[in-house]
């Protein structure tokens, strides 16, 4: 089967749950979105993502109370550098969503989901640890794969597959 | 490495005391570092500590060609290598918009579910034993080694099978392969009611497992447990039934869910999905469909040995893949599989080369581990031990 092309015109793509609900709350938070592959990728305002998590998690008629998955991509040397990735699933509908963060590579922060899922703590901490993006109101934001003493973060674009000599 | 403070108490709670599991302690099942607080033999904390395998994979993936990374991928969950392969395989598939022919389907369904019992057997094995039950380990270890040469069998391999490609399987399966395994399917339910046998309704085991390490849904969906620890306690998710991927939606099976939320909860779970998953076996077996087990895609797909010394074309193309790789589409795709510990995804990001920009596996280990300091607190020591065998981990999962 050929690839179809992407869609991201907002109008089309209304009638998947996550969207409207958005789109029912704050329009503004929402910077673009994407269909693409059969999946569906909203980018949020990084002021927000707690309050749209929530928002989701919390719907109704399709709450989104599963986080599947949480990381983060390094599209260094541009700007803005980082990615933060959720993957979010509705376990009572078996739909899934995809809300991405775009975060600047200065020192990027970005609100921790841990008090909407308390799943994240682990997903967050691997973020932080591999990339460097600090999540505030983070119980116990530390090193989880690396040793505490580790220097660098090594899923960064600019570290070296070995490691800084 | 300078050791992690291992202190979690704080002043003035003098009663208890902190006590270090692990990372070589038998009962963890590889090297997980558990930090507990004890008040006497209660638990009061539970900190999981890991890191001791981390590999860097994900990083290493990223210097790869897209087909050189499904050797990588067996390491990760070692326990359940084909079905990394195939959920690596089915995202980049889907990257690549790539159609794969129906009998290569099928093979990837039954070899999955042979990778299922596999490791399920390794569990129930070591599960036992860590309770005190060391004949089911050997009645286990039994059957595990006829899985074992039936992938030797049909990849050349025991455990690092490598079996799936991008695009189809390595290999058509060989001569006799499918009789050897329907004499093996046709026996093993048999083999189940043994270890049922030895279990179920052994009073020790219900002692050690009944009403020990509970975990309510509400808690589970929000620490994130997949899986059999999330059928467990009570909420019916399966992926293959829910998602299906790769022609699941042509089987008949049902989903194993208990309610109690205990260690025998989760046992329960998993030994019905061995009967399930022998069933779907079955099916496969009998609907076998014929055909190639290659896609038609001579920019992705390696042409077979023989074309390859007659053919100039498909000696280009093998060329060509091997020094240069295939290019992807640009994009992003998560694709999620129900591994025998729950939801295994991979989340691939293509930049448009060869190699892939960024490639994440979620574990289902590590999403598991997540609630073991949950499930343990206010229980005894002794029952740390049978909820670290409930929630069935791999280390290599979780540290990747």
């Amino acid at each position: 089967m050929p690839l179809a092309p992407p869609i991201t015109d907002i109008e089309q793509l209304k009638s998947h749950p996550a969207l409207q609900r958005i789109l029912g709350w704050k329009p503004e938070v929402i910077t673009s979105v994407k269909f693409d592959r059969e999946e569906l990728t909203i980018w949020v305002d990084k002021v927000f993502i707690r309050e749209v998590c929530a928002l989701l998690r919390d719907d109704r008629t399709c709450p989104f109370n599963y986080l599947a998955d949480l990381t983060c991509v390094d599209w260094y040397p541009s700007e803005p550098r980082f990615e933060v990735v959720y993957h979010l699933l509705s376990i009572p509908q078996k739909e899934r969503v995809r809300l991405k963060v775009r975060l600047d590579g200065g020192s990027p922060a970005i609100e921790s989901v841990t008090s909407v899922w308390p799943s994240a703590n682990y997903y967050e901490r691997e973020a932080f640890d591999l990339f460097g993006v600090r999540f505030t109101g983070h119980p116990n934001l530390k090193r989880i794969m690396m040793p505490d003493d580790w220097e660098g973060h090594p899923l960064r674009k600019d570290y070296p597959v070995e490691g800084y000599r | 490495m300078p050791p992690s403070p291992a202190i979690i108490a704080e002043p003035g709670q003098d009663s208890t005391l902190v006590l270090n599991m692990g990372p070589q302690h038998p009962s963890t099942h590889g090297v997980l570092r558990l930090v507990l607080e004890i008040d006497g033999e209660t638990v009061v904390r539970l900190r999981p500590e890991i890191g001791y395998l981390h590999t860097g994979i994900e990083k290493t993936c990223e210097a790869k060609f897209y087909q050189q990374v499904v050797p990588l991928t067996d390491r990760i969950d070692y326990l359940c290598p084909m079905t990394n392969n195939l959920t690596y395989c089915l995202a980049v598939e889907k990257l690549l918009g790539l159609e794969i022919p129906p009998k290569a389907q099928w093979m990837r369904v039954l070899m999955n579910e042979l990778t299922r019992i596999n490791s399920h057997l390794v569990w129930l094995g070591t599960h036992a034993m860590d309770l005190g039950a060391m004949t089911v380990f050997l009645y286990c270890f039994r059957e595990r080694e006829d899985i074992l040469r039936f992938f030797e069998m049909i990849s050349g391999q025991r455990m690092m099978t490598s079996y799936f490609r991008i695009g189809g399987l390595a290999l058509e399966p060989p001569i006799g392969f499918f009789e050897k395994l329907k004499k093996f399917a046709d026996r093993f339910p048999g083999n189940v009611d043994e270890y049922e046998g030895l279990l179920t309704g052994n009073p020790i085991f219900l002692m050690r497992t009944k009403g020990v390490a509970k975990l309510s849904a509400e808690d589970a969906i929000a620490l994130g447990a997949c899986g059999p620890t999330l059928r467990g306690s009570g909420v019916d998710i399966d992926l293959r039934r829910d998602a299906p991927y790769t022609g699941y939606e042509n089987f008949k099976f049902k989903v194993p869910v208990a309610t109690e939320g205990d260690v025998f909860a989760r046992y329960v779970c998993r030994v019905q999905e061995l009967r399930e998953s022998i069933g779907i076996v079955q099916q496969a077996l009998a609907g076998m469909p014929e055909g190639p087990v290659k896609a038609d895609a001579p920019k992705v797909v390696l042409p077979d040995r023989e074309k390859m010394k007659t053919q100039m074309e498909a000696l280009i193309y093998h060329f060509k893949i091997i020094t240069e790789g295939f290019t992807v589409p640009a994009g992003e795709v998560y694709q999620a599989v129900e591994s025998p510990r729950g939801e295994m995804g991979y989340y691939i990001v293509s930049d448009g080369s060869a190699k892939p920009y960024r490639v994440h596996m979620r574990g289902p280990s590590y999403a598991n581990l997540q609630t073991l300091a949950k499930m343990c607190e206010g229980y005894l020591i002794a029952d740390v031990i049978a909820a670290i065998g409930s929630i069935d981990v791999v280390l290599g999962d979780i540290d990747r």
